[in-house]
């Protein structure tokens, strides 16, 4: 069974949370008790209905405020496969939690209220969808029932939406549009009766037939997180190399390229859950043992032997800044690129994008919380990384404060 | 009913993936994180409840460092109040699979006066596990510890990260998480800090099931049908135990249940149940009504009731 993984993005009250309730309220996800238990707080709240948002919001803060502060994660199945929706909060102040919750998305859905029609969050939200190269956005234009399902309104939004983020659209993205009533249930397990006009699929069914693995092209990159060796007598010369696939497939008798050695060797044997196999593929954890023997730890690289990342000193890319304390100038930071750590320090702030307007910059004094510009970093050893945009899995990397410890960036290498 | 052999050779061959009611790529995910665990950390540990879920992460961690011994100790925080079946099976696991255990007694913190022992008919040591837990941590210098919480058991859990900072007393503070981006985690801390770690965060109680299906993972045998002494008590049915206060009115009688969430004797309720196979229990959940904390009389207290014993300190 695969697994699908979802983002939610859409400004406050938009409907993420009823949208969200209604999917696993229909695919009958939600125990007895649950539902039973916000009923009841429903009926406390005076509604008349129940309020499906009440099954993911969940921390005190929220129910106080009534509105989503952190990314929660979600989870129903159907027959086909499994889903994990990451519920990210509406508010500008957590932008951040957004990237958070969508870093990791297969499909990202960001909900319009129609009587709002596109708003700043829309463009922000889209931009960074788009940032993160999520190989499929469905927009879906929420509350369409409020509107007495204007389907005039419907292709208003869709024309508008298209002309205005245009030059933002990565070419390999699929994008979908869609309209919905969250509350009534309409579009999202079930079609509507009400909108015969609208005859494409419904949100679960696009859902199903989503693409959830990378594309297969992607040359073969994993990073070594530990060496095995097992010490016993009858395991002596055991040395494997574990790590987890990020991109193509590796295949026992291949030969691959071990960087920063930039020695040539042969597969002899792969390993997963503890057991020998073939052939594995992007996203297995694995054990790798190899023919000959290499000088090889933690943060080595494994890669095909003709299609190797470059070894950079520098990099530009493009940062989304995730802490109160700023990004600046000739600071010093230090760089997780997947799991191998360096030190880097801020070279040049390039430029900042103002995300609404889709225009840059030039030399901002810094990056403060939620912004996004361009910089270029300098690094005390060299990274093997790839553009971002080629194979997205090698070509992120989190900034984070060294006195803080805390992740303070995300970077996306130019 | 232990009918699989606790060291179960790892089975999976290519193509299986496909065929599995399990998704693999959650065990990937898992061993990956496992594996971040031990190069990040100098002395981590698993926080070995007996319980479904923390089995599971025993045999993870076996998978993610085979063939050798995974590098962590199993930690177990001992209540005192626990069923003696989950007690054998920890033993034996741990005598099976060749970990370390270490084991800490709530009786012990009571008896050095760093906490009280509740009182009354709901008097449970639950809450003073937390203790006995973070005394432990500080004891053992642990800076990692292992759980097996998943998101989708409680709200609260829901917005937990993976690697989950604590404060020197434990607190999760939810408005300071760091932000988790790609599979890229950062268990960087300060001294006296320490990280919780939740390897299977993204599993719902019924992958747990069809791992140990798919896996032939042997359980303790509470989590089966079986005859025992049950009483009422505010609709759910309790364990008697001499752990229990019973008003003269609860009065036990015997009948079939079996659990869904092993705790404390005191704090989890049972289902009424037959099934004494895993493919029973799994027909069972997928069509259950309770969720699985609903029968945590733990989370009964407040709406609210984990996300304040998290912040505490709690797992
Ligand atoms: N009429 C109507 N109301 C909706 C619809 N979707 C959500 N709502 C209401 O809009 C409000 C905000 O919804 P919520 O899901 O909490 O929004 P969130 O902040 O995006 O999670 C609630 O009162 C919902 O009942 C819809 O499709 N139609």
């Amino acid at each position: 069974m695969d697994i699908l993984r979802i983002a939610t993005a859409g400004s406050v009250d938009d409907g993420k949370s009823t949208l969200i309730g209604r999917l696993l309220y229909d695919t009958r996800s939600v125990p007895k008790d649950k539902l039973d238990a916000i009923d009841a707080a429903s009926k406390r709240r005076g509604v008349d209905f129940l309020d499906l948002s009440l099954l993911t919001d969940g921390l005190i803060a929220e129910r106080e405020q009534g509105i989503t502060i952190d990314v929660a994660h979600v989870y129903f199945s159907t027959p086909t496969r499994k889903y994990i929706i990451a519920d990210t909060p509406g508010h500008f102040e957590y932008t951040r939690n957004m990237v958070t919750g969508a870093s990791t998305a297969e499909v990202s859905v960001i909900l319009i209220d129609a009587r709002n029609g596109i708003v700043e969050q829309t463009a922000r939200h889209y931009a960074i969808a788009c940032m993160l190269r999520i190989p499929h956005v469905i927009v879906c234009v929420n509350k369409m029932d409020l509107l007495s399902y204007d389907h005039a309104r419907f292709d208003n939004i869709v024309a508008q939406f298209r002309t205005q983020f245009t030059a933002l659209k990565p070419a390999a993205q699929r994008l979908d549009f869609l309209p919905a009533s969250s509350l009534h249930g309409e579009n999202v397990t079930r079609s509507s009766p009400h909108m015969p006009w609208y005859t494409g699929p419904t949100l679960l069914e696009m859902l199903e037939v989503a693409e959830s693995h990378q594309p297969r092209h992607f040359a073969a990159r994993m990073q070594v997180q530990t060496v095995i060796r097992p010490r016993t007598d009858a395991l002596h010369d055991f040395r494997g190399y574990a790590g987890r696939i990020s991109s193509g497939t590796f295949a026992v008798g291949d030969e691959i390229l071990v960087l920063p050695n930039e020695r040539r060797t042969r597969i002899t044997r792969i390993q997963r859950f503890g057991a020998d196999i073939e052939r594995a593929k992007a996203g297995d954890s694995v054990t790798i043992l190899l023919a000959d023997d290499i000088d090889i730890s933690r943060g080595s690289t494994f890669c095909t032997s003709d299609a190797a990342p470059d070894a950079r000193r520098e990099l530009r890319a493009r940062i989304c800044w995730l802490d109160r304390t700023p990004l600046e100038n000739g600071k010093t930071y230090v760089l997780q690129h997947g799991i191998q750590r360096m030190r880097a320090k801020l070279a040049h702030l390039e430029s900042i994008l103002d995300v609404v307007a889709q225009t840059e910059s030039a030399n901002p004094a810094a990056l403060k919380l939620n912004e996004i510009g361009i910089a270029s970093l300098r690094l005390a050893q060299p990274v093997y990384a790839d553009v971002y945009a080629d194979v997205p899995t090698n070509g992120a990397f989190i900034l984070i404060d060294e006195w803080s410890n805390t992740t303070a960036g995300v970077g996306f290498v130019l | 009913m232990m009918k699989n052999s606790i060291a179960a050779s790892p089975i999976f061959a290519d193509g299986q993936a496909q065929a599995a009611a399990f998704p693999y790529e959650l065990a990937d995910e898992a061993i990956y994180i496992l594996r971040e665990t031990a190069a990040q950390f100098e002395r981590p540990a698993i926080l070995f409840s007996g319980g479904k879920d923390s089995i599971v992460i025993a045999h993870l961690a076996m998978r993610a460092f085979a063939p050798a011994r995974p590098p962590f100790p199993l930690l177990h925080i001992d209540t005192g109040h626990n069923f003696p079946e989950t007690l054998t099976f920890r033993d034996r696991l741990v005598a099976e699979l060749g970990f370390d255990l270490i084991v800490r007694t709530v009786q012990d913190s009571i008896n050095r006066g760093r906490v009280r022992e509740e009182s009354g008919k709901y008097a449970s040591r639950n809450a003073l596990q937390t203790v006995t837990l973070l005394d432990a941590i500080e004891e053992l210098k642990y800076d990692a510890c292992i759980g097996g919480a998943r998101r989708d058991e409680e709200k609260a859990r829901a917005k937990e990260r993976v690697f989950s900072v604590r404060n020197e007393f434990g607190q999760w503070d939810a408005q300071r998480q760091r932000p988790e981006l790609f599979d890229m985690y950062n268990g960087r801390i300060a001294p006296g800090e320490n990280v919780r770690v939740f390897p299977i965060s993204n599993w719902t109680e019924l992958d747990v099931w069809n791992f140990i299906r798919e896996q032939h993972i042997a359980l303790p045998s509470i989590y089966f049908a079986h005859e025992r002494d049950v009483f009422d008590r505010d609709g759910l049915i309790w364990a008697d135990s001499p752990f229990i206060n019973k008003t003269p009115d609860e009065q036990p009688y015997r009948t079939v249940v079996r659990f869904r969430t092993v705790g404390d004797m005191t704090c989890t309720a049972a289902v009424r149940s037959d099934a004494t196979a895993l493919d029973d229990v799994i027909t069972e959940i997928r069509s259950a009504e309770i969720s699985e904390r609903g029968a945590r009389i733990d989370d009964k207290r407040s709406e609210a009731a984990m996300e304040k014993r998290k912040r505490d300190g709690y797992f």
